[in-house]
């Protein structure tokens, strides 16, 4: 198995929206290298022939009656937002400065 | 010390309904207790005084006014604080979800306030229940009543010292990968996993949707069984839960105590003994065998080859959906949000405060997940954890035609010292080893104690193991052998507890 360097550690950060600071990534690094090295040797029986099981119970496609039911009020929703506007969550920009 | 904050569950609830006791002066004296107590054990992260005492007084004026009240009714209990509760704040043990209230209640805490069980508060525990030891809490430790410098388990650390610092006679417990059955082994106290879909997940705060599944707590077999059948059951808010009648579990409980297992096929998993397991666990764990010979169960030993490589697919398999299921935490809808100084854009915050928001574990379990269902990994990593996901299945099936129920350690070892394992996560995830298998298949699993461990004088669990939706048959024999354990040992485990410094008598 490749093992995985502070690059590759910093790339996991950026995709999992992790502002992880210098420190983090020499301690992640080594510590993700030692459990991925690990847990590869599920490689070690798991042949073509063997079907995955992605969920302890085989259910399909579970259907409800389509009726109105109560839910939250726009007040109880945002009560809990860092920030709220006029009703709204209210959220940093979206777009970024050179877009 | 009261003999309110001893009582079992069963005895509470009959004195309650026959108003020789009042829900309140139960409730109270538990509340007292974890005054005197809690700073020391740090199992609780909120205790809901007013609303206690308000569901207790609502129960003792139900039960003057002749109305009919369930069997756990006016009992006090301690609540994981991975389950929402309308208006009672719920962190997940995280730092991102400190201060957040939920306009909500779960499924299991309405069920309980439904049924007059009356929460006392919300339970310590690893953030977002990842974790063996209660260490990864962003709210400190919990420490083990049986020794304060040791570990009481995890996830559901809080929730069995609790239980064990005769705070609560009951609590609830989520159970992803052992978190409710290795704090219950580690505690002296009972924790079960019911089937998975046997407890709705609704409210849960997801961290594994696949492995999940709340539980119960208690300091006896029958009070476990007495609360299962409170919180289990169909509920069509979760999609994953079983639309199947709840397994007798209490009457199977009650039939346990008769004390006969004549014809119950018991099977040994040979895999889980032998390197990496204390010497006293393994003792613990043969006398327990011995034990239920004794009471007429034919003893055979059964291999579960694939079981070896349980904690790896766990390992992948959960870290997986972590990383899919904590992408909510995005510091928009509710939570903390930091870095919002309207020049960053939402990107920018979402990974500041998750960054400031989530702990070291939970970081790290994160990016495994990243990494394992990464385009040209996947197959290698969370690919074959599925397959070993099907081969574990394949082997609980082959080991339930010959047998009725499965029995093991539940953890390798007794409650370690804080700090022990923190440096090591492959350490700590081993304490994991035994309890793993039934998350991944998905039948229900309980561990309850089966002694103190020689070398060091600390608690040991026996798990046993039942296919799914026949939790009733684990009970059964949990309770034949907890009736026997406390008859030969001359009292039950728990009442060896210290007693806790500053503790009034």
């Amino acid at each position: 198995m490749p093992s995985i360097s502070r690059d590759e550690v910093a790339h996991l950060a950026r995709l999992a929206r992790l502002a992880v600071t210098d420190d983090e990534l020499d301690l992640f690094a080594g510590q993700l290298d030692v459990i991925l090295q690990s847990v590869a040797t599920v490689g070690d029986i798991a042949t073509a022939d063997i079907p995955p099981t992605s969920h302890a119970v085989p259910l399909t496609n579970v259907f409800r009656e389509d009726v109105v039911r109560p839910s939250l009020g726009q007040q109880q929703a945002l009560a809990g937002a860092p920030a709220a506007e006029d009703g709204r969550f209210r959220v940093p920009r979206i777009l970024g400065e050179e877009a | 010390m009261s003999d309110l904050i001893r009582s079992t569950a069963a005895e509470l609830a009959a004195r309650i309904a026959s108003r020789e006791v009042s829900a309140v002066e139960v409730t109270q004296a538990h509340l007292d207790r974890i005054g005197e107590v809690d700073g020391a054990v740090n199992a609780f992260l909120h205790v809901d005084t007013e609303g206690a005492l308000k569901a207790a007084r609502e129960v003792d004026d139900d039960i003057a006014a002749g109305a009919h009240v369930g069997p756990l009714a006016g009992v006090p209990i301690a609540l994981k604080d991975v389950l929402t509760t309308e208006g009672v704040p719920t962190t997940v043990g995280s730092k991102i979800l400190e201060g957040w209230v939920p306009p909500y209640d779960a499924t299991v805490t309405r069920r309980l306030k439904e049924a007059g069980v009356v929460i006392l508060g919300k339970t310590n525990m690893d953030e977002f229940a990842m974790g063996s030891s209660t260490e990864n809490s962003a709210y400190g430790p919990t420490r083990n009543p049986w020794d304060l410098d040791r570990i009481p388990g995890g996830s559901g650390g809080g929730s069995a010292a609790a239980l064990a610092a005769f705070e609560a006679p009951l609590s609830i417990g989520t159970d992803t990968g052992g978190s409710i059955r290795q704090p219950g082994a580690v505690t002296g106290t009972v924790g079960v996993k019911p089937t998975y879909g046997g407890v709705s997940r609704y409210g849960l705060v997801a961290f594994s949707s696949s492995l999940d599944q709340a539980g119960p707590c208690a300091r006896t077999v029958l009070d476990a069984a007495l609360l299962h059948e409170v919180i289990a059951g169909y509920d069509p808010m979760d999609s994953t839960s079983i639309n199947a009648p709840v397994p007798p579990v209490v009457a199977a409980a009650r039939e346990g105590a008769n004390g006969d297992l004549s014809g119950v096929r018991v099977g040994v998993v040979t895999q889980f003994s032998g390197e990496g397991y204390q010497p006293g666990v393994l003792r613990s764990f043969e006398a327990a065998v011995a034990q239920l010979k004794q009471l007429g169960a034919e003893i055979v030993e059964v291999s579960c080859p694939s079981f070896d490589y349980a904690l790896p697919a766990y390992y992948l398999i959960a870290p997986s959906e972590a990383s899919s299921n904590l992408a909510r935490f995005d510091a928009m809808r509710y939570g903390i949000r930091v870095g919002d100084d309207s020049t960053r854009s939402a990107e920018e915050v979402m990974s500041l405060t998750r960054e400031a928001g989530f702990g070291p574990e939970v970081k790290r379990r994160i990016m495994i997940g990243t990494y394992a269902l990464s385009s040209g990994y996947y197959d290698a990593y969370y690919g074959s954890a599925q397959k070993v996901r099907t081969l574990i299945s394949r082997d609980f099936e082959a080991a339930f035609a010959t047998v009725d129920v499965l029995v093991s350690p539940t953890t390798p070892t007794t409650a370690f010292r804080i700090g022990e394992r923190t440096g090591d996560p492959l350490a700590m995830y081993k304490a994991d080893l035994c309890t793993i298998p039934a998350n991944l298949a998905g039948n229900a699993a309980m561990s309850l104690p089966s002694g103190l461990s020689d070398e060091d004088g600390l608690p040991v669990g026996l798990q046993l193991m039942a296919p799914a939706l026949q939790d009733h048959r684990m009970y059964r024999v949990a309770a034949a052998y907890e009736v026997a354990r406390d008859a030969a040992a001359g009292a039950p485990l728990i009442q060896g507890v210290p007693q806790l410094a500053g503790a009034a008598r």
